[in-house]
């Protein structure tokens, strides 16, 4: 799935990293805490959480993550806008809570196993 | 390689908010030296969840990473509390540290575990009241 089109699903608001939009991810993960992120997550270019520190954009880069989605539209800081466009990640946030954004984007195929049809 | 490289680094144990810029800063220079993915990540990771236990529980340290012909080695010392049962804090979900780490989204009591999962070795040398200081590798 392109990034361009997890913004279109989830009617997010792009913050930064226009220039990915047409990068391809295969899977994504939803967590709050980035102890688990670093610990469980493999190959999943898209982190969807609802916390605000510079952390995160750091532990999706730790991960080789590109994408970042802020859900509830809480609003990042200036200084994890800069981090995540320094860094060379898509920021941005939805209006969806995580239990719905990670809804969509599975009933649409990201990282959907082949066994759940 | 002819001399090993050396990166050297003072962890602030202040500032939450900086606190990764260490590992952050190691990643690009592996990547800079033409290091394969895995390695990278491994290093990284290891790093950075020691780098955030120095800040959150040790008032910061230093991280020394040196990389020889086949291995990387990273180095993290402390003047901190010191960690009273090793065993205990190796478990998952082990954890002391505060509600306020937890908010910040740590604390989950997965950094050592994580540590030692991304690394080849790890030694952790540790004195109550005096500090720790822990010593992975990552083999190339």
């Amino acid at each position: 799935m392109k990034i361009g089109e997890i913004k279109e699903l989830l009617n997010a608001e792009l913050l930064c990293g226009e220039e990915y939009l047409d990068h391809d991810v295969f899977a994504a993960c939803c967590s709050d805490m980035m102890s688990d992120v670093l610990a469980f997550v493999k190959d999943q270019g898209v982190l969807l959480t609802g916390l605000l520190n510079s952390q995160v954009i750091r532990t999706a880069n730790m991960m080789d993550m590109v994408c970042i989605v802020i859900v509830r539209n809480k609003v990042p800081t200036e200084e994890m806008i800069e981090l995540a466009s320094d860094t060379g990640l898509v920021l941005m946030r939805s209006p969806l809570r995580a239990y719905e954004a990670s809804g969509v984007l599975y009933y649409a195929g990201l990282g959907r196993r082949e066994e759940d049809g | 390689m002819a001399e090993n490289i050396r990166f050297h680094f003072d962890v602030d144990g202040e500032n939450f908010t900086s606190a990764g810029e260490a590992s952050v800063a190691v990643k690009k220079k592996l990547r800079q030296l033409g290091f394969p993915p895995d390695v990278i990540r491994k290093v990284s990771i290891a790093m950075y969840e020691g780098e955030i236990n120095m800040v959150i529980h040790a008032d910061g340290g230093t991280a020394d990473v040196e990389v020889t012909d086949d291995e990387i080695v990273i180095i993290l010392a402390d003047h901190g509390p010191g960690i009273p049962n090793v065993e205990m804090a190796m478990q998952e979900g082990f954890s002391t540290a505060r509600d306020n780490i937890r908010a910040l989204g740590f604390g989950a009591g997965m950094g050592l575990p994580n540590m030692k999962k991304y690394t080849d070795e790890m030694n952790i040398d540790t004195e109550v009241g005096v500090g720790t200081t822990i010593t992975m590798k990552v083999y190339l």
